[in-house]
């Protein structure tokens, strides 16, 4: 079955002042969109065509030999959850129950989230992403950070919050003060309602 | 084999004999100062080039904001950061950065990037003029060679810089069988690293981070390949050739 790309859930100029209209409309309709063309392009005769976003993605990514249609996959699935990830209104240190709990647990609760968050997404030389995931096989909540297409699903964990750190992502709005567009991020941008969502349905293991 | 490769097994075998020891001081320094073009032969801390150009000269493909932000800021990021590691680590004190980039594998991952950020934009801001200029002979010989034409050797080089996943640069090299080849390096890895795969001496290069071109391009990184040659200095890319064949 063909990726499609989704639309955004919010109007383009919703995140605004945060994340302008102009930078979604290039960042979901021609960056996500060329990844989904891709994507579509290079699957074809791989013999993955028939599995499942995530599974298609954790295969491309163990086959070195598939790393061009990796970089289109994890793309897709990056920015499909980073749409959500972002809301008007958002961000600040109002957490779910008990994602709160295990922040504070695992994190140094919400200040220490913080710093780590935006340490990582500041120190991720080049393209990529910085995260809040869970490892599959603790439960445990960490920072990660992962260059160019990869996240943390590659790696056996669960992407419970990404933020992308391509200059793409904030060029338009913050020029090369990528640490005040991450500090923007969390206090004004997070939907800590689907990131509790995530966490609600617990590890994401992807068989490949 | 690059020459990279041959660089270092022919240091390693001088290495091996003590008789000679003694020369691999004089003689190292003077193969990377060659190796390196047209970057600064000098040593931390560093300290930014100027652009030898305004900063709107190169609007037939590069606005003056880019070049104000991609000089004064990202390029000053690097050398300042790269100073940090310095005052760090007794070892990089007193360094060239031709050095420090032919080795760069023995130190943190912080030191090759910035290293490299110093190293790579010092080299581009030297490749571009507003003046028309034109390739030598031998150098357009040399891409004919590899490439048959002048403009299918470009085509290659735009496609090679549009399929640069991320970010990175596009290079053309000049191997150690002294034919030229085009590679690419994620992030500000560059083709004299100990790190690279593809190596070779740089005689052009240009950035594909999206900061280069996003704010006149937006995502269209193919236009902004194109575009580029309009502000290539051949005569300095014809140097490096000259001086890289040696």
């Amino acid at each position: 079955m063909a990726f499609t790309l989704p639309e955004l859930p919010y109007a383009y100029d919703a995140l605004g002042p945060y994340m302008s209209k102009e930078t979604l409309e290039f960042h979901h309709d021609k960056h996500h969109q060329a990844y989904v063309t891709k994507a579509n392009e290079l699957i074809a005769g791989t013999g993955l065509e028939n599995l499942s976003l995530e599974e298609a993605m954790v295969a491309a990514f163990k086959d070195k030999s598939k790393a061009g249609l990796f970089n289109q996959l994890g793309q897709h699935f990056n920015h499909i959850h980073f749409w959500h990830w972002m809301k008007k209104g958002g961000g600040g240190n109002k957490l779910p129950g008990k994602l709160e709990a295990q922040i504070t647990k695992d994190l140094e609760g919400f200040e220490g989230f913080k710093k780590k968050f935006i340490e990582a997404g500041t120190t991720q030389f080049g393209s990529g992403w910085a995260w809040l995931a869970m490892d599959n096989a603790s439960g445990k909540l960490e920072i990660v950070k992962t260059p160019n297409g990869e996240n943390p699903v590659v790696l056996g964990k669960t992407a419970l919050l990404g933020v992308d750190v391509w200059e793409h992502s904030y060029y338009i709005d913050y020029r090369n003060a990528r640490p005040k567009y991450l500090e923007a991020f969390v206090d004004s941008l997070i939907n800590w309602d689907y990131v509790a969502e995530l966490y609600e349905k617990g590890p994401m293991k992807i068989a490949a | 084999m690059n020459s990279l490769i041959s660089k270092r097994t022919f240091l390693s075998y001088l290495a091996a004999t003590p008789l000679v020891i003694g020369a691999l001081q004089f003689i190292s320094p003077v193969k990377f100062a060659h190796a390196a073009a047209d970057a600064p032969k000098t040593s931390g801390p560093f300290t930014l080039p100027k652009l030898p150009y305004a900063t709107n000269a190169l609007e037939k493909a590069i606005d003056a904001q880019t070049m104000e932000i991609h000089h004064g800021k990202h390029h000053q990021a690097y050398v300042d950061k790269l100073n940090e590691e310095v005052a760090k680590d007794p070892a990089l004190k007193g360094k060239m950065l031709d050095e420090i980039i032919g080795e760069v594998s023995k130190y943190p991952a912080a030191v090759r990037n910035n290293a490299g950020g110093h190293w790579n934009h010092s080299f581009f801001w030297n490749l571009m003029t507003p003046e028309p200029t034109t390739m030598s002979d031998e150098l357009k010989q040399a891409i004919e060679d590899s490439y048959g034409t002048v403009e299918e050797f470009k085509k290659q080089f735009e496609e090679a810089g549009t399929k640069q996943f991320g970010s990175g640069w596009v290079w053309l090299v000049v191997t150690s069988e002294i034919t030229v080849e085009i590679v690419t390096t994620p992030n500000q890895d560059n083709p004299l690293m100990d790190v690279v795969e593809l190596g070779g001496t740089p005689i052009l290069g240009n950035d594909v981070w999206e900061h280069a071109y996003y704010l006149r391009y937006f995502n269209k990184r193919a236009d902004y390949l194109k575009s580029w040659w309009n502000v290539v200095n051949w005569k300095v890319v014809s140097e490096n050739y000259a001086k890289a064949k040696l």
